[in-house]
């Protein structure tokens, strides 16, 4: 215990002074490292404006007031497609992650030095790359559309399922998988009867959190033109059609804390 | 003893999934009709999909020949945004978000800070990032300052309301003991409360850090500074092994960091 000698009182400290120091250079070089930083973030910033920036803000908000709420009619089918990116891409990710998932996992990787590092390399570049960037690459590939919009997040939710999946595998309870071995099964026998029902309630946990997920991302995809109810905020910022854009942010608003509430409730009912 | 009689002498069959006969059948049909309808309604121009396997294959091949030297001027310009915006705004956010934390945390603030510090979070974890740098790029103009401030926002979110969680579900005795000895507040918070979330603390932080630069990789879409604008570019001018560069590095650093991350998690806990 690091103690302090003060005129022959023993005062305790919480760390000796070689500790304070490194603590203390340790916040020496971070103090640095972010004034470096923020000076080359205020160099390329235009001071001007942001000194403007209350007056522009107050200004939006008075255009965006009060949200034009008849153009409520026009969002049904944008609604529709977006929820229908972000089903349809976990539906597509899911069977994708499943394979990717029993491959990933030391326990049921046919090998751990050749398929494992494959798998492991799918799902780290998968969820590493944006919703948007894989909507951008895919347009550019199979043309704008709701189409994209799914391909995208089924990309972009392998990565993320498989992971929280093959974890749920490695975790799994060798006594049950050693029993349906033991009656002779084969091993897609024991797959199905040993490990599969050991990791439901884990996948229909994780399928629903990532729809939740996919639901806030799918809404600003249209963005990039991936169809979804981002193609009528973008449109409606183009030509500054606030009242619009305030009113498509509520609907996404509303959107997000419905999926999130959907989600919480069925997990809680599966677990 | 009936259930045991009527099982005897049959073949065991695997217990359904969902127990309640209506309820699967109700299901099942139910994502049929989903499915039909959602299939119904996405127009797919299929010959266009097939005109575009071709650039799809030409990408591909481009990861194995990625050109990193062509634009390498302005990717590692956007690289360095990138890790710019995300340090700074780690470190706003992180500092920000930890007060908030202490707010949210219903065992510390009394209930009108509580109401308050949570209202804070609900709307910065309800705001997507892309949607408040449009917002703030409106505002602000372009630039990476929109990005800084969109990330550490996003940053309150996330990081407040985990701490808060890890707050709440702290061992109160080593808290009270600290209280027991005559500490003010703040030394309650420092000594008492302080060293039971640091790992946790710790360990958010840097995977926030990790996803702040997963982020500010597509905030340069909507002109919030960082690498995405230089992506999009290569995008737009069908330039793949550009992007596959890009995209390489930002696999890579992604990588680098989950690994540090896991080495730092290991250490502290």
């Amino acid at each position: 215990m690091p103690v302090q000698d003060l005129k022959g009182r023993q005062v305790w400290q919480r760390r000796s002074g070689r500790e304070s120091l490194a603590h203390w250079v340790m916040w020496l070089i971070g103090v640095a490292v972010f004034a470096y930083c923020w000076q080359q973030i205020s160099a390329s910033t235009t001071w001007f404006f942001v000194w403007d920036a209350p007056r522009i803000a107050n200004d939006i908000w008075t255009r965006a007031t009060p949200p034009r709420w008849e153009y409520i009619t026009q969002l049904g089918k944008p609604i529709w497609d977006t929820l229908n990116i972000a089903t349809l891409g976990t539906l597509f990710a899911l069977i994708l992650a499943v394979p990717v998932a029993f491959l990933a996992a030391r326990n049921t990787t046919p090998s751990v030095y050749l398929v494992r590092p494959v798998a492991l390399l799918i799902i780290v570049s998968t969820r590493s790359i944006n919703s948007l960037i894989w909507a951008l690459l895919l347009i550019a590939i199979i043309g704008p559309g709701v189409f994209a919009g799914v391909i995208a997040i089924a990309i972009r939710s392998i990565g993320f399922c498989a992971k929280l999946l093959y974890e749920a595998i490695e975790e799994i309870d060798d006594t049950q998988v050693e029993a349906i071995t033991a009656t002779g099964a084969s091993r897609w026998q024991v797959m199905a009867y040993g490990i599969v029902p050991q990791i439901m309630p884990a996948f229909a946990g994780i399928a629903v959190f990532r729809w939740d997920i996919n639901v806030r991302e799918s809404t600003v995809l249209g963005l990039v033109g991936a169809g979804g109810i981002g193609l009528q905020l973008s449109s409606s910022l183009n030509v500054l059609a606030w009242p619009q854009v305030s009113l498509i942010l509520l609907v996404i608003l509303a959107a997000v804390v419905i999926s999130e509430w959907v989600s919480a409730k069925v997990r809680g009912a599966i677990i | 003893m009936s259930d045991v009689d009527l099982r005897v002498g049959k073949p065991w069959k695997k217990p359904p999934l969902v127990q309640r006969t209506w309820l699967r059948w109700v299901l099942v049909i139910g994502v049929i009709a989903y499915l039909v309808a959602a299939y119904m309604t996405i127009e797919v121009n299929w010959s266009r999909v097939y005109e575009g396997l071709e650039r799809g294959k030409k990408f591909v091949l481009a990861f194995t020949d990625p050109d990193f030297s062509s634009r390498s001027t302005d990717i590692w310009a956007g690289m360095i945004e990138s890790i710019i915006m995300t340090v700074t705004s780690s470190v706003v956010g992180i500092a920000i978000s930890i007060p908030i934390a202490l707010g949210a945390a219903r065992n510390i603030a009394p209930l009108p800070v509580y109401l308050v510090c949570r209202s804070i979070i609900a709307i910065s974890r309800a705001l997507q990032e892309i949607i408040v740098a449009i917002l703030l790029v409106a505002i602000f103009g372009f630039g990476p300052l929109a990005g800084f401030l969109t990330l550490s926002f996003a940053t309150i979110g996330f990081l407040s309301k985990l701490l808060a969680e890890d707050i709440e579900s702290m061992d109160r005795s080593q808290a009270e003991a600290i209280k027991a000895s005559g500490a003010k507040w703040l030394q309650w918070i420092n000594y008492g409360v302080q060293p039971q979330v640091m790992p946790r603390l710790i360990g958010l932080s840097i995977y926030r850090v990790d996803i702040n630069f997963r982020e500010s990789a597509i905030l340069g879409l909507v002109g919030a500074g960082g690498i995405g604008a230089t992506l999009n570019t290569a995008f737009d001018r069908y330039e793949y092994d550009t992007a596959a560069a890009i995209l390489l590095i930002i696999i890579l650093i992604v990588m680098a960091l989950e690994y540090i991350s896991g080495i730092v998690r290991e250490r502290v806990q």
